[in-house]
């Protein structure tokens, strides 16, 4: 049995403690026996007492305690218990943590990591299923970054919390539960899978020996809707689809989509947050400034509301 | 009783009759650097917008009198005082004022954004509190004694992340002093339009010692704070210490909607007329003619400094 993204989340955040005594956990619920309300720091408060540090219920504070121990040395790993609630650590993300190195002109590092589970279809309501990360994509100075069931979440983490620059790392609660998949084995037996040399890698799926039909460019928990979709259009229909997936959502580096589209000439942007103004729109708005020759491409948005 | 007289004698290695002189020192620095931002505002060497000191003067020299050099500082907006109480450069000060590259952060921050050494400021009302707090907590960790002072004033209490950062200090014991300066006025809003209750009554809420000066006497506030200090470093525990005081400039530069007669009144508590008879004749003229020559050096060194590359700044 496959391990889990909630596993291998865990497992990085016990190797992060353990070889570093500046790692820091903070957040509300996240000690033992509860772990969390996702269960991602699940025994980390019995190996590691003194440094997982359980908060009253105050978002903004667990940033900005998050920001302060940064600043003066430490590496802290902020737990924000629903992705609704960054709208509380916008200041504090966006007015501080990300600010702070530019603006003092290079002499500081904020190494924070700010996680979050976002995502609906658990049945939270309207205030706890919320997909909001796209508030924060293209703030100057923070990363923002997605596990998928391709690439390690471990390794994914690791990097984020070796990171000197502040990064808001977006779980879909969706994933939490799903096996990591292994290269030509199980859904994956169709497909050829690169996988770029970064610390937030991007892969591409591909069928090998046809050209493909279609680009969808996707992250986090939707790679595993589009995966199906591309599996079922190849059965059903025999239409061949090549996956960009992304790790990293900002800064945009959309490289391998470049090469994918002058291949299919048609692009499928999914993501579970709202259609204006996200991730997909400025996929396209990159793609299409990135082009000077833009006849027969096609472009389409997929997204969970229309607002 | 703490005994000031020993404590700043130990501290500064000096003798101690030149506390009088060094309070009034500090004073009459941030005073000038301050009249002479204004002076280059009004005939246009310096633009975008500024938020002076002046009136508020024997808080920093106070406070700054009686702190470890190696003590983390969040300021605010209003940050010039405390940054040339705390010892930094009036000439990085005023380069960085100019957006030159010699300036505290290479001209990126201006008038409310500066760092040097363990001194920080940023402009937003409220946020640097838990940031400040976050330090306490590292520095705690660290076990090197140091503790961390946060500036806020009374616009600052209308934001809901100081209440936050009060409770997780008060709850954890977090070596940090909140400094709240009530100079009446958030902007243009008087204290009574935006306060309501008891100053005190929010740190007692949680647990927080207070100490509280109704008054702009520089040695009062220099022992207040000693005190409030002393607590914090002694006990590892947050303390806050209120400063009653009066800002005789604009909020900024032109936003001052106070009358005349407020304004003179205002006066009477001048810092510096207050505490300028402890000194001799000779003493006032020393530090008058120390005071110019530094920001003096300070404006004209940093007005001849280079800008920056276009690139680097944004």
């Amino acid at each position: 049995m496959a391990d889990t993204v909630l596993n291998r989340l865990n497992q990085a955040l016990f190797s992060a403690m353990e070889s570093d005594e500046h790692v820091y956990l903070l957040g509300e619920d996240i000690l033992d026996p509860y772990g969390g309300a996702f269960k991602v720091t699940r025994g980390l408060s019995t190996k590691f007492p003194e440094r997982v540090l359980a908060t009253p219920i105050s978002e903004s504070a667990i940033v900005g305690l998050a920001n302060g121990m940064a600043l003066r040395g430490l590496r802290p790993v902020a737990e924000i218990m629903f992705g609704d609630f960054v709208t509380l650590i916008a200041d504090q993300l966006i007015n501080h943590a990300a600010k702070f190195r530019w603006m003092y002109n290079d002499n500081v590092r904020v190494p924070i990591v700010v996680r979050t589970p976002m995502g609906g279809r658990r049945g939270y309501g309207p205030t706890h299923s919320q997909s909001l990360e796209k508030i924060f994509l293209g703030v100057p100075g923070l990363k923002v970054i997605a596990p998928n069931t391709l690439g390690d979440p471990a390794r994914l983490l690791s990097a984020a919390i070796a990171d000197d620059d502040p990064l808001l790392f977006v779980e879909h609660k969706l994933l939490y539960a799903r096996p990591l998949l292994e290269s030509g084995q199980g859904e994956l037996t169709e497909f050829k899978i690169q996988m770029s040399a970064k610390a937030y890698p991007n892969f591409v799926l591909s069928i090998p020996n046809y050209g493909p039909h279609l680009t969808i460019a996707t992250y986090g928990y939707n790679f595993e809707l589009a995966r199906a979709a591309a599996l079922e259009m190849l059965m059903e229909h025999e239409i061949f689809t090549e996956i960009v997936l992304f790790s990293q959502l900002s800064p945009f580096d959309l490289e391998p989509l470049f090469d994918s589209l002058q291949k299919t000439r048609k692009l499928l942007t999914i993501e579970e947050g709202t259609q204006s103004l996200g991730w997909g729109a400025e996929v396209i708005a990159r793609i299409v400034e990135g082009n000077n020759d833009l006849g027969g491409y096609k472009f389409r948005r997929m997204y969970y509301l229309q607002a | 009783m703490v005994n000031l007289k020993h404590i700043l004698s130990m501290r500064y290695n000096v003798p101690v009759m030149d506390n009088n002189y060094a309070l009034y020192k500090t004073m009459l620095i941030i005073r000038r650097f301050e009249e002479r931002l204004l002076a280059e505002f009004s005939v246009g060497k310096l633009v975008g917008t500024t938020h002076t000191y002046i009136g508020q003067e024997a808080d920093a020299a106070g406070i700054f009198s009686v702190t470890n050099p190696e003590d983390v500082v969040f300021s605010s907006h209003r940050c010039h005082g405390h940054f040339l109480a705390y010892g930094g450069d009036p000439y990085r000060l005023a380069a960085e004022l100019m957006g030159k590259s010699t300036g505290l952060v290479g001209g990126r921050g201006g008038s409310q954004h500066i760092q040097w050494r363990n001194f920080y400021s940023n402009g937003i009302q409220g946020g640097i509190v838990p940031v400040a707090t976050g330090m306490a907590l590292a520095e705690k960790i660290h076990r090197n004694g140091k503790i961390t002072l946060v500036f806020i004033g009374d616009g600052t209490l209308g934001e809901g992340a100081i209440y936050e950062s009060f409770n997780i200090a008060a709850l954890w014991g977090l070596p940090i002093l909140f400094v709240l300066e009530n100079n009446g006025y958030a902007q243009t809003t008087p204290v009574e339009k935006g306060v309501s209750g008891s100053m005190a009554g929010r740190f007692a809420a949680f647990g927080i010692p207070v100490w509280e000066c109704n008054t702009t006497d520089v040695l009062e506030i220099q022992s207040s704070a000693l005190e409030a200090i002393q607590h914090v470093r002694s006990e590892i525990k947050p303390a806050g210490l209120i400063l009653h005081t009066y800002r005789f400039s604009a909020h900024s530069k032109g936003d001052d909607l106070r009358s005349q007669e407020e304004l003179e009144s205002i006066q009477a508590f001048d810092p510096l007329k207050l505490h300028s008879p402890r000194l001799t004749d000779e003493e006032r003229t020393r530090a008058d003619s120390e005071a110019m020559a530094i920001v003096e050096d300070a404006f004209i060194r940093a007005g001849a400094d280079l800008n920056p590359s276009l690139n680097t700044t944004g």
